[in-house]
C-alpha cells in the first residue's frame, strides 16, 4: 500500500509550518520549545530515511559478531551488552570496535548530524 | 508559594538586609528553568535611589529536586561560595541566606556579576576575543583554588571518586533497562585502567561553560556549586574537556576555547598538583559516560511521565553524542 503524502512528506510539512509560521509567532519559553519540537521532527525525518539501511547493517554485523540468529536488534544488543559485561568481548576485538563505531556513526547521523564528534569519528576512518 | 508576586513580596520584606535603607524590589525576572532550582534576577532599591543588583537562588519548598539526588542543597551551596570568596576564587558575594520564616523556600541571595554565561557567545562573540586566550589558564588557577580549600572547614559533603561514580551511574543505567553496548564497554575499560589515586579535595562537580561567568577580561565568576563533593581533582579538570562542553569547537580541548597545557599550567602555577595530560583521558571518558547517562536520566523523566516536555523527550537522542565521544577517546588512548 502506498499512501501519499508519505510519512516523510507529512513530517516535513509540519516541520516547515513550525519553523516558518508557528515559531516566529511565539516568544520566550514557547519559542524555545518550538525550536526543540522542530528538532525532534528533523530527527524523525532522518530516521525515516536512514534507519532501514543502518538497522539491517547493524543486525548483520551483530549476528556475525555474536554468532547468533536472533531477529530483533534490541535482543542482539542485550546479548552484546551481556558479553561485554562478562568480559568475553572487549576493546581488543577489532570486530566489536568496528561494529560499535559504525552503528554509533549511523545513530549520530540520525540524532545530531552536525555534532562535532561525528566529524572526528569519520575523519579517523 | 512561588508566583512572581509572592516572591516579590517576600523579597521586599527582606530588602533592608540586601541594601541599607532598601525598600522596594524592581526588575524581578526568572532567569533559568533549572529543574530543581530557580534563579531570579532583581534589584533592591532605596528611596534615595541606591540600587543593588542581585540574584535569588531558590528551591521551592515541597518540591523534590528531580534533577538529581546529588544536589547538595542551597544552604551548603551558599557556604561553599562564601568559603571560595574568602580564598580569592572569583565568585559572587553571598548577601543573605534565607530562613524558613522568610517564605522563599530554601534560598539565598547573592550579588549579580556582570558578564556572559552562554557558551556559544563566549566562544564566538568578538566581545570575548581578548578573553578566550586567557580563559584556560584562569580556569586552571580557579580550580587550583577550589581544590586547595581546607575540607575540614567546609560543609559536610559526599565523598565520590571515579570508581564510586562508575558504580553510581552504572546502577542508574541498569535501572532503566536500555541496553547501550558503548556504555558497557566504557565501564569495562575504565575499571580495567583505573588511575592511581590522588588526594581527595573539594570538587566543584560541574565546572564548564554555562556555569562560568566571563567578561571581556576572562573569568569573573564560578557559579552553580550544587554538585560539589569531595573527590579527585582530575574530575574537574577533565569535565570541562569533554567534547560536549567544547560546544562545537573540538580543536580546543578545554571548553572549546583553550588548550589542556594552559589549563594544567595555570593549575600548577597556582599551587595545584602537577598533572600529566595523559591522566585526563580516563576522566574525560568517565565524563562522557556520565553525560550520556545524565541524558538517559532526563529522558527517563519524560518516559515516566514526571516531565512530559518535548525537551526531556528529545534530550534522550543526545545519548549517541556521548557514545561517539567515548569511542573517539578510546581510539586515541
Amino acid at each position: 500500500m502506498s499512501t501519499n503524502p508519505t510519512t516523510v512528506e507529512l513530517v516535513r510539512a509540519v516541520r516547515a509550518f513550525m519553523g516558518e509560521t508557528a515559531r516566529p509567532a511565539l516568544e520566550g519559553h514557547a519559542a524555545f520549545y518550538a525550536r526543540i519540537a522542530e528538532n525532534a521532527l528533523a530527527i524523525v525525518e532522518r530516521e525515516l530515511c536512514l534507519s532501514a539501511q543502518s538497522d539491517a547493517a547493524a543486525k548483520d554485523r551483530l549476528r556475525v559478531l555474536l554468532d547468533s540468529s536472533l531477529e530483533e536488534r534490541r535482543d542482539l544488543e542485550t546479548l552484546l551488552c551481556d558479553r561485554i559485561r562478562k568480559g568475553s568481548l572487549d576493546w581488543q576485538s577489532t570486530a566489536l570496535m568496528a561494529h560499535l563505531k559504525a552503528s554509533t556513526i549511523d545513530q549520530v547521523k540520525i540524532d545530531q548530524p552536525k555534532y562535532s564528534g561525528l566529524a572526528i569519528a569519520t575523519e579517523s576512518d | 508559594m512561588g508566583n512572581t508576586q509572592e516572591i516579590e513580596a517576600a523579597l521586599r520584606r527582606l530588602c533592608p538586609f540586601f541594601l541599607s535603607g532598601g525598600q522596594t524590589i524592581e526588575n524581578l525576572k526568572r532567569l533559568s528553568g533549572g529543574a530543581s532550582q530557580e534563579t531570579w534576577a532583581f534589584d533592591a532599591v532605596s528611596p534615595s535611589g541606591q540600587r543593588e543588583e542581585l540574584i535569588l537562588r531558590r528551591a521551592p519548598s515541597g518540591q523534590d529536586g528531580s534533577r538529581s539526588s546529588a544536589a547538595i542543597g542551597l544552604a551548603k551551596e551558599a557556604a561553599l561560595i562564601e568559603a571560595a570568596a574568602r580564598a580569592g576564587i572569583p565568585v559572587p558575594k553571598v548577601t543573605y541566606v534565607c530562613r524558613e520564616t522568610d517564605e522563599l523556600g530554601e534560598a539565598f541571595i547573592m550579588g549579580r556579576l556582570s558578564g556572559e554565561t552562554i557558551a556559544p557567545k563566549i566562544l564566538r562573540d568578538p566581545k570575548f576575543a581578548g578573553a578566550r586566550p586567557l580563559l584556560a589558564r584562569q580556569c586552571g588557577k580557579a580550580l587550583a583554588g577550589v581544590h586547595a580549600l581546607k575540607t575540614e572547614q567546609l560543609p559536610d559533603l559526599a565523598l565520590s571518586d571515579g570508581l564510586d561514580q562508575i558504580d553510581q551511574y552504572e546502577d542508574i543505567y541498569r535501572s532503566f533497562d536500555l541496553p547501550k553496548p558503548v556504555f558497557e564497554l566504557a565501564m569495562a575499560w575504565l575499571r580495567a585502567h583505573t588511575p592511581k589515586r590522588r588526594s581527595n579535595v573539594l570538587v566543584h562537580g560541574d565546572f564548564r561553560l554555562g556555569n562560568l561567568m566571563v567578561d571581556g577580561g576572562g573569568l569573573v565568576g564560578v557559579l552553580d556549586w550544587e554538585l560539589a563533593h569531595f573527590g579527585d581533582p582530575r574530575e574537574d579538570l577533565a569535565w570541562i574537556c569533554i567534547n560536549s562542553w567544547r560546544f562545537g569547537n573540538p580543536g580546543n580541548r578545554v571548553g572549546g576555547f583553550g588548550g589542556l597545557d594552559d589549563l594544567l599550567a595555570g593549575y600548577s602555577e597556582a599551587g595545584g598538583v602537577v598533572i600529566d595530560p595523559a591522566e585526563i583521558d580516563w576522566w574525560e571518558m568517565l565524563g562522557s559516560l556520565k553525560w550520556g547517562i545524565m541524558c538517559l536520566i532526563m529522558y527517563e523523566a519524560f518516559r515516566s511521565g514526571a516531565d512530559p516536555s518535548v525537551e526531556r523527550a528529545t534530550i534522550g537522542r543526545r545519548v549517541s553524542e556521548a557514545e561517539i565521544d567515548i569511542l573517539n577517546v578510546l581510539e586515541r588512548v
